[in-house]
């Protein structure tokens, strides 16, 4: 046999080895959330099983009318979840867009000093806040409520968002503003007639990780949140974790669990590209 | 007439977002400092205590324990996550449709919740329910069902399993992006000099990916610094108090039992020891990428 033909063979057996162990590890990853998706589909009695089955024997959808009737009823905890993470969408964009827009098209004194003084609160764990925002927000009438949880949101996402709003803002060629100008546009309105579709994919990216990020928050909405009817989904859960008397109902629990991740995984297969993009962006610069 | 002669205009527009970050981080930030000197509970006291509470958290061995414990999951974890997530982007880094699914997969567990992830885990290990002592005994690993979380070897390796299954392909993803990015000549050239494929990853790949690599490090180091949801809900600290981490320590201190100004001072300590951590990681990964 040739050298040539050798490492040829040899060649593509490692990338037989390659596809292998990839397909293996996709089937590892893939497996807890499936498995936990056909717990979620047995009956809730055999869902409670000991030793459990590996699939169902009976398909139903008993646990997931249990967990749609729990307590307040999960619509009222997806709908807390959604509210929340769209104030804070809201809050993200309404802040960073016209910051991003500002530091990177303008000058004005001490603009990078601003600009170090907003992303460094990055450096400071959210976490440490928490005891000083409680007592704030017991003062002003924001306790137990969503928007408050929302700005608690939005402290943890606004740096990331200001500094990729720059990016983007700074991506943008200053020929075509400028031109704009020419035309007696006033910067306000060409930031929203001009600049905003040219940032668009900034601004997809930023509302995705604060809903994300808001979604699937744990420890403040925890804190926060003390009246049962304003819970998130995933306080909800950890209350039905807990179970009644020491029993787990762990077929509706991971019916609620399947609830939490599907739009998580829906945005991200839908918005993959800016999620990716939005990471690096983030990570390595 | 361009943009940059209307200092204010600009100014006007970041305006806003300072405002915020002034009204709900520095002032909460002084509040919490002020806060760390009283003996402030829920239902009231406020009486300036001096610093009683830093000397009372540098005494709590309770405290240290739990500090003690949050180093040694860091250490423990961070570089199985980076060792684990370069070989991931080594095996996926080609841009086949297998590749890039396979990537995709890794990165999924990343986008879902922590929360929903440690009930999903906690599920998986329980003792009656679960389906891992399910396989184990199916493979005659164990001849019973293990209870995870009693145990604290058992219940910390459950943990970092599950944490490195939901966030693994984090780092995988920016390796990736540093492995792309080294030119193909290099690697060429080094296969005509007989080197062999693991001798490559580690004189080439390895050096070059060096500042991502630290910076994926640093970013999980202090996710692992900061471990709370995890353990509030597979071990609730347990067994024994061993699995308690300093978040989910100053949480018990501030919101379980209301002791508020011992909160707070909790919380600077964490935060400093957090920020002279990033310092010297920084400081080391700027001095690696120099030499």
């Amino acid at each position: 046999m040739s050298v040539a033909l050798e490492r040829k063979t040899t060649r593509s057996s490692a990338v037989l080895v390659v596809q292998i162990i990839s397909v293996l590890i996709c089937i590892i990853m893939l497996l807890p959330i499936v498995m936990s998706f056909f717990a979620s589909v047995k009956s809730p009695a055999e869902a409670n099983l000991s030793p459990p089955n590996y699939f169902p024997i009976v398909y139903s959808l008993s646990n997931y009318a249990k967990i749609f009737s729990y307590q307040a009823g999960l619509g009222v905890y997806v709908w807390n979840s959604l509210v929340t993470a769209l104030m804070s969408i809201a809050i993200c964009l309404c802040l960073a867009v016209p910051a991003g827009y500002g530091f990177a098209r303008f000058n004005f004194a001490y603009k990078e000093a601003w600009f170090l003084l907003l992303l460094s609160t990055m450096m400071f764990p959210f976490q440490a806040l928490l005891v000083p925002l409680y007592l704030m927000f017991a003062k002003i009438g924001l306790a137990n409520s969503h928007l408050g949880l929302a700005i608690v949101h939005s402290i943890i996402q606004l740096p990331f968002s200001i500094y990729l709003m720059r990016n983007s803002f700074e991506a943008v060629p200053a020929e075509i503003e400028d031109a704009t100008y020419v035309d007696g546009c006033r910067s306000f309105t060409s930031l929203r007639r001009i600049m905003l579709p040219l940032v668009l994919p900034g601004v997809v990216t930023v509302a995705l990780f604060a809903f994300v990020n808001s979604w699937n928050e744990f420890i403040s909405a925890l804190i926060f949140l003390n009246n049962e009817n304003s819970f998130t989904v995933p306080i909800l859960l950890v209350a039905v974790r807990i179970g009644h008397m020491g029993a787990i109902d762990w077929g509706a629990l991971q019916a609620g669990v399947m609830v939490s991740i599907v739009p998580c995984v829906a945005v991200y297969l839908l918005l993959q590209r800016y999620y990716v993009s939005g990471l690096l962006n983030g990570a390595v610069k | 007439m361009s943009l940059t002669h209307q200092p204010r205009t600009g100014f006007f527009y970041v305006l806003p977002a300072i405002v915020f970050t002034c009204v709900f981080v520095l002032y909460p930030l002084t509040q919490l400092f002020y806060i760390s000197l009283t003996d402030r509970t829920l239902l009231g006291g406020g009486h300036y205590i001096g610093f009683g509470n830093y000397t009372r958290a540098f005494a709590d061995k309770a405290f240290w324990q739990a500090f003690e414990f949050t180093i040694l999951y860091t250490i423990f974890l961070t570089p199985v996550l980076m060792a684990l997530g370069f070989l991931l982007a080594l095996l996926t880094v080609r841009n086949t449709g297998l590749s890039r699914f396979t990537r995709g997969v890794i990165f999924l567990p990343v986008v879902i919740g922590l929360a929903s992830s440690s009930l999903l885990w906690v599920w998986l290990f329980d003792q009656q329910v679960g389906l891992i002592n399910r396989v184990l005994m199916d493979l005659n690993i164990i001849s019973a069902p293990w209870t995870w979380f009693n145990i604290f070897s058992r219940g910390f390796a459950a943990i970092c399993f599950s944490v490195t299954w939901k966030v693994v392909g984090f780092g995988m993803i920016l390796f990736v992006a540093a492995l792309q990015s080294v030119g193909r000549e290099l690697e060429e050239a080094a296969i005509i000099d007989g080197a062999s494929y693991w001798q490559r990853v580690w004189r080439i790949l390895v050096p070059l990916s060096r500042r991502t690599l630290f910076l994926a490090a640093l970013i999980s180091a202090i996710g692992s610094m900061l471990a709370f949801d995890q353990f509030y809900i597979m071990t609730g600290g347990g067994p024994r108090g061993q699995t308690f981490t300093s978040v989910y320590f100053v949480y018990q201190n501030s919101f379980v039992f209301f002791k508020l100004g011992y909160g707070a001072a909790l919380s600077i300590i964490l935060a400093v020891f957090i920020l002279i951590g990033s310092i010297f990681q920084m400081w080391l990964s700027r001095r690696g990428a120099t030499a």
